[in-house]
């Protein structure tokens, strides 16, 4: 029996207020255990955005629990959550958000400049070694390919060893060659045991994860596994 | 996040954005220089200004006569000879006008100057040793004749130093004028003053020689009385007594039918005053103008990098850090740019004060004052403005501020 890493109990998101509220989380309730790959999958406007948003702790739930790795996370305040952020969960984002001036090992050692660390250009190379990258750690982004950018994400996300790896769409800006490498580097990190949740609206891209929920209308619903 | 990694992650963010950093210190740069520049040129030509008026003299009275008239013509201002040395004798009296310190009669004519080197055409004064004290004069070297020599018609002069360059002649040089020889006493400091006719180029000889052999005419009358006060407050009285002593010895009872006129330098003084007023007025608005457009310079330079920014505020926010730590590393990126833009303003404006006066020969005066205002309001707007928009990003919801544009 493995930790329960997630769990979600009647969260419900709702922005705005009165006529023009709109409900984008309808009470929903969603566990994760360690070294699972969930993959959400539901189409825009479902949803599953704000539910990466509250599950990567950069939003609170309106109403219901959220409890992470056992701390109540909806009774969080800024510092807290951002305490949260930098030491248990790694983000991969559509866009990369790398940072344009700085070389790929500046931009995966970020996140360790906001928690106390020594060796942080050693785990900064480690974590590009593991994605593939160690002849390119010097590089600036705009001298990588776009697979290598997302894989300088990627070791970004795992430079803190974090309790969870979020993915937000991760290949929707990837050619389709690169988008199989950065899926198997997903794959092959969950088969090291990490804990990934994957976002997409490509069923191909979720069928990956090892367990496929399907957002609609706000809503949650399980998929049985293939 | 620690003090030291917070300098080190604003510097590098510094590094990273050199284009954007090195923009926005030349906006603070130039700002601060041009305040700096302004006001020292400002400064500058305030300060020639007043030293000029104050070089004409400020306690000065000078007595002309009335105008003649003659057959209907009007003569002018100082075309009569009403003034005799009876006047003078009256003037100097110090119980009568115990408020005029020196007074001095005044002949002049052209006279040909030669000497042994040269020769020179110019103004001969004929006056006493009262002269130099109702000029404000000085000598540069040697020393003006004497009463004595007043009384036994000397013939001794003393040169301004124009006049004394031209010539080529010294202190004990014989120098001739319309073939009388005269012996150069001493030669006046110049007057750096800049009057309608230039104090410098003059000879003064004792009046009553200069009545008998220059300007000739009578050994009694006098085309100009001058009077100096015994201080600048005291003019106002020195003006009355000898107004109303005048007026007494010409037996003239309506002040409006006055043969002299006496004209007040202290009216010189009042100039001065709105002048300096107006220069001090028109300096205040051009340091103001020039802060403002220096302020609103960084402003725009930072604003603009902190905005250009926000997204990166969002990512580091995703990453985990928190409102104070982004707070503290733009105030730190701020700060370096708003300090090294200041001090870089500073050594530009000092080598401009430098280099402008060799290259236009407008003078620059640099004071501490508009230094440290300049330093101060760029380096506190380039603070405001560096720290405000990264406050307001950072207090953004981290999404938010990742799909910022």
């Amino acid at each position: 029996m493995t930790a329960e890493i997630i769990t979600l109990r009647k969260v419900s998101k709702v922005y705005g207020s009165g006529e023009s509220a709109v409900r984008a989380l309808d009470s929903v309730s969603l566990s994760v255990r360690e070294r699972d790959f969930v993959a959400v999958m539901g189409p825009s406007g479902s949803g599953k955005s704000t539910l990466m948003h509250i599950l990567g702790c950069l939003d609170v739930p309106s109403s219901g629990d959220y409890f992470f790795a056992g701390e109540d996370v909806a009774q969080m305040g800024e510092t807290e959550l951002a305490r949260i952020r930098n030491r248990r969960i790694g983000f991969v984002f559509q866009q990369f958000h790398l940072l344009p001036s700085m070389s790929a090992w500046r931009n995966v050692e970020l996140p360790l400049l906001y928690r106390s660390t020594t060796g942080r250009r050693e785990r900064a190379l480690r974590a590009l070694d593991e994605v593939g990258l160690a002849n390119r750690v010097d590089h600036r982004p705009n001298q990588l390919s776009g697979g290598q950018q997302q894989r300088v994400a990627i070791a970004r996300a795992l430079v803190t060893e974090p309790t969870l790896i979020l993915a937000d769409e991760p290949t929707g800006n990837l050619d389709s060659q690169s988008s199989k490498d950065v899926l198997a580097l997903l794959r092959s990190l969950n088969e090291a045991g990490h804990t990934v949740v994957l976002i997409t609206h490509d069923a191909g891209v979720a069928s990956v994860a090892g367990r496929v929920v399907e957002m609609s209308d706000g809503t949650l619903r399980e998929r049985a596994a293939a | 996040m620690n003090l030291l990694r917070t300098f080190d992650t604003g510097f590098r963010g510094l590094l990273g954005h050199r284009l954007r950093s090195v923009l926005t210190t030349l906006g603070i740069l130039f700002g601060v220089a041009a305040v700096i520049c302004t006001v020292g040129i400002g400064q500058a030509s305030t300060d020639s200004v007043q030293a000029r008026i104050a070089a004409l003299g400020t306690n000065l009275l000078t007595v002309t006569p009335g105008s003649t008239v003659s057959a209907g013509v009007n003569g002018g201002s100082g075309s009569a000879t009403s003034l005799s040395m009876q006047d003078v004798s009256g003037l100097s009296d110090s119980y009568d006008a115990p408020d005029i310190e020196a007074v001095a009669p005044v002949v002049s004519g052209r006279g040909s100057l030669v000497s042994t080197a040269s020769n020179w055409s110019t103004t001969v004064q004929g006056s006493t040793p009262a002269w130099l004290v109702t000029n404000a004069r000085s000598m540069g070297s040697g020393s003006f004749f004497s009463d004595h020599d007043v009384q036994h018609h000397a013939q001794v002069m003393v040169l301004g130093a124009t006049t004394a360059l031209e010539l080529g002649a010294g202190v004990g040089d014989i120098v001739t004028v319309n073939g009388i020889p005269f012996t150069v006493d001493g030669i006046l400091a110049s007057s750096g003053g800049q009057g309608f006719t230039n104090g410098d180029d003059l000879a003064v000889v004792p009046i009553t020689t200069a009545q008998d052999d220059i300007t000739g005419g009578s050994a009694n009358s006098v085309q100009r009385i001058l009077l100096s006060a015994t201080s600048t407050d005291t003019i106002g009285s020195a003006y009355q007594e000898a107004d109303a002593l005048l007026l007494a010895t010409h037996h003239i009872d309506t002040p409006a039918d006055a043969d002299f006129t006496i004209t007040a330098q202290s009216s010189l003084q009042s100039t001065a005053e709105s002048v300096t007023t107006t220069l001090t007025i028109l300096l205040a608005s051009v340091a103001a103008i020039s802060l403002l457009v220096g302020g609103i310079g960084v402003m725009n330079s930072m604003l603009v990098s902190v905005t250009g920014r926000t997204r990166e505020i969002g990512l580091r926010k995703a990453l985990g850090a928190t409102p104070g730590d982004l707070m503290r590393q733009f105030l730190i990126e701020a700060a370096t740019l708003s300090f090294v833009g200041g001090v870089l303003g500073v050594g530009a404006a000092l080598l401009a004060a430098w280099l402008i006066p060799r290259f236009t020969g407008i003078s620059v005066t640099l004071t501490p004052a508009p230094i440290i205002i300049a330093v101060t309001v760029a380096a506190g707007v380039g603070l405001i403005f560096g720290v405000y928009p990264a406050a307001r990003a950072a207090r953004l919801a981290p999404i938010d501020a990742l799909r910022a544009e």
